[in-house]
């Protein structure tokens, strides 16, 4: 019974991964200054209630808001070699993985799923944020390959969130290479004949805009997201001049030819569903199809969330 | 001939022995040419000393050496009938990017590099060797006919990096280094890549993705410039010493990683000192490599290109 497996280890996982919770539940909207309860924020898919501000939302938050019922499966990624260069700058670069690992609960700066979206089966990798800025090392490029290789193999198309401040310094010009390793698993997609679509999210920067991040087959960004190769900073420095209002963002990227399409966070899935529909040859999806997932905000877990009774079942199926 | 930093004593003693030199001129009957000789052997030996274990920041001050040859030497040397091709049949040629058809050792290829220039004129002309995405397009579609022909495809790598400007960004530079990327990827043709002076992150991988990429001696190759790296993880860009050695940006460490094939021997003092002799050298890198590849079917010289990178990485700095 393997759906039992995969519907309870979402649930364990956002148990795990439930990230620091701010002591007074209050998140300030960066945007427009609008306190916004943290459930409700949730509930909002971290978009604020206010001024539909998109706030980064963790790649476990996003997949169990995107799949059906909120099940999804992770993709195994294969580790890479730990600090490959013996890199140190004012600390050891192991010292900044743990702390990244320890703050966002997660291995590192992607998740890697299958699972169905209104009923249309997909593989999804997402980018963190909030995981060393979601920069680009090894692992991303092995987690990018992992999810190529698995759509090929059930063939389904591949969707990938990207955010990233760039490359992995810390893994110097092996997080170069990524760029090219990257574009060979969108190559492998390419030659399967299955979709990859890029959802561009706030900030995607630098070599991962250069490299899987530009080559889908279509392109949609979040509302304001910044979307560069060179950050408007240093190119501000370069031409010495300031930049117009909204440069770089997405809508001035769809503007400019770079994208297909901007598409609020709650109507991505949507959005999502309907164009793989079409391009896997599926029949259209019927409102009975499109139930979005339940809200799954759970209050945050006390430490010893693994051994609560809600938890413990999970075991059982699993080992069956 | 322009001192770097680092080789300031070496300006000094043949400053020394220019003056001697310059003073014996002028006074008929004074002999300083024992003196000036001694000068010379020191000098020598300084260069030599100096230039045998060149840390990684001083390798980036020779990579960028303004003396050094570029890619315009290069082609002018090495290639016969060459005949540039412009344009990216979209907006623009960007001057940061030579690139053509031409001969090597009359067998026709097509090559394509970035090229700095050489005074304040041509540097401007040329961008500093910046590209725009007109650049990679063009690049673009000249891989592209050089697959259609069976030609292969040589490129040569010399910039600081894409150019970080206003209009390259609406015009979709990210998109523009992608696609050329890919293109690497995707040529059913020998791609050779070498750097022969500063590999500027994603500006040079969008040339340097090839079947086999060989290295200037004292070339650089990195996802960053030490400045840049020392200034986010160091918040202060006069670390650049630190940072350069912690990205291991050097041929040496790079021939480690497996990130390069090989590394070509630079003339004692670096290519700026013996420009021919590096040019040279590089011309005979390019046809072994050649003749290496030569032969190979479309599919496997994809087949090959795509399962390097997908391995790469794994090994470490430890073979
Ligand atoms: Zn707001």
């Amino acid at each position: 019974m393997n759906w039992i497996s995969n519907y309870v280890r979402p649930k364990i996982n956002s148990l795990f991964s439930r990230r620091e919770v701010p002591e007074n539940l209050w998140t300030k909207c960066p945007e427009c200054g609008t306190m916004l309860f943290h459930r409700e924020l949730a509930d909002n898919l971290n978009v604020c209630t206010s001024c539909d501000h998109h706030m980064a939302i963790s790649p476990r938050d996003r997949f169990v808001r995107l799949f059906d019922g909120g099940i999804f499966t992770e993709v195994a990624v294969p580790d890479p070699l730990p600090d490959p260069l013996g890199f140190r700058d004012q600390k050891k670069y192991p010292e900044r993985l743990k702390a990244a690992q320890k703050a966002t609960g997660e291995k590192e700066a992607m998740l890697v799923a299958e699972g169905e979206i209104g009923r249309t089966p997909i593989v999804a990798a997402c980018q963190d944020f909030s995981f060393m800025a979601g920069s680009m090392g090894m692992y991303v490029g092995n987690a990018i390959i992992a999810a190529a290789t698995r759509a090929v193999e059930l063939k389904r198309p591949l969707v990938l969130f990207s955010a990233a401040g760039g490359a992995r310094m810390q893994e110097g010009i092996l997080s170069l290479m990524q760029m090219p390793r990257t574009t060979v698993a969108v190559q492998m997609l390419k030659e399967a004949r299955l979709p990859y679509v890029v959802v561009l999210t706030h900030p995607t920067t630098g070599g991962v805009t250069a490299s899987y991040a530009m080559l889908g087959d279509v392109q949609i960004a979040e509302p304001n997201a910044l979307i560069c190769f060179a950050g408007p900073r240093v190119i501000e420095q370069t031409i010495r001049e300031t930049l117009p209002e909204g440069f770089q963002r997405a809508e001035y990227l769809l503007d400019h030819g770079m994208l297909d399409r901007v598409t609020h966070r709650k109507k991505l899935r949507e959005d999502l569903i309907i164009v793989l529909r079409m391009l896997m040859h599926l029949p259209p999806p019927v409102a009975a199809d499109l139930p979005a997932p339940k809200p799954v905000y759970v209050e945050p877990a006390p430490v010893d969330a693994a051994a609560t009774p809600e938890a413990a079942p999970a075991e059982t199926p699993k080992q069956a | 001939m322009t001192y770097l930093e680092f080789e300031k004593p070496l300006a000094e003693i043949e400053g020394k022995a220019e003056e001697l030199r310059a003073l014996a001129r002028k006074n008929a009957g004074m002999d300083v040419e024992k003196e000036a000789a001694a000068l010379d052997k020191k000098a020598a030996d300084l260069l030599r000393d100096l230039y045998k274990d060149l840390s990684p920041w001083r390798k980036c001050q020779v990579a960028r050496h303004p003396d050094r040859p570029h890619c315009k030497d290069y082609i002018e040397a090495l290639f016969t009938d060459y005949t540039p091709l412009a344009g990216d049949r979209n907006f623009a040629d960007d001057h940061a990017i030579m690139g053509g058809l031409a001969r090597l050792n009359d067998a026709p290829v097509v090559v394509i590099g970035h090229e700095k220039g050489n005074d304040t004129k041509t540097r401007i002309e040329r961008n500093f060797g910046m590209a725009r995405p007109e650049g990679y397009r063009k690049a673009i579609r000249l891989m592209d006919m050089a697959d259609r022909f069976g030609l292969p495809v040589i490129t040569l790598v010399d910039t600081p990096g894409a150019y970080p400007g206003k209009g390259a960004e609406e015009r979709g530079q990210a998109e523009a280094i992608a696609r050329s990327t890919q293109k690497c990827l995707e040529i059913g043709v020998p791609l050779i890549s070498v750097i022969i002076g500063e590999g500027g992150s994603g500006g040079a991988v969008a040339f340097a993705t090839a079947n086999r990429v060989a290295m200037l001696e004292h070339s650089v190759y990195s996802v960053i410039s030490p400045e840049g790296c020392a200034s986010i993880l160091w918040k202060d860009a006069e670390k650049m010493r630190e940072a350069a050695e912690a990205l291991r940006l050097t041929a040496q460490d790079l021939l480690k990683l497996g990130v390069i094939d090989r590394i070509i021997p630079e003339p004692t003092g670096g290519a700026q000192r013996g420009a021919d002799t590096a040019i040279a050298a590089v011309g005979a890198e390019i046809a072994t490599l050649l003749k290496q590849l030569s032969g190979k079917q479309p599919a496997d010289l994809i087949r090959d290109r795509r399962q390097k990178y997908l391995k790469m990485g794994a090994k470490g700095l430890a073979a």
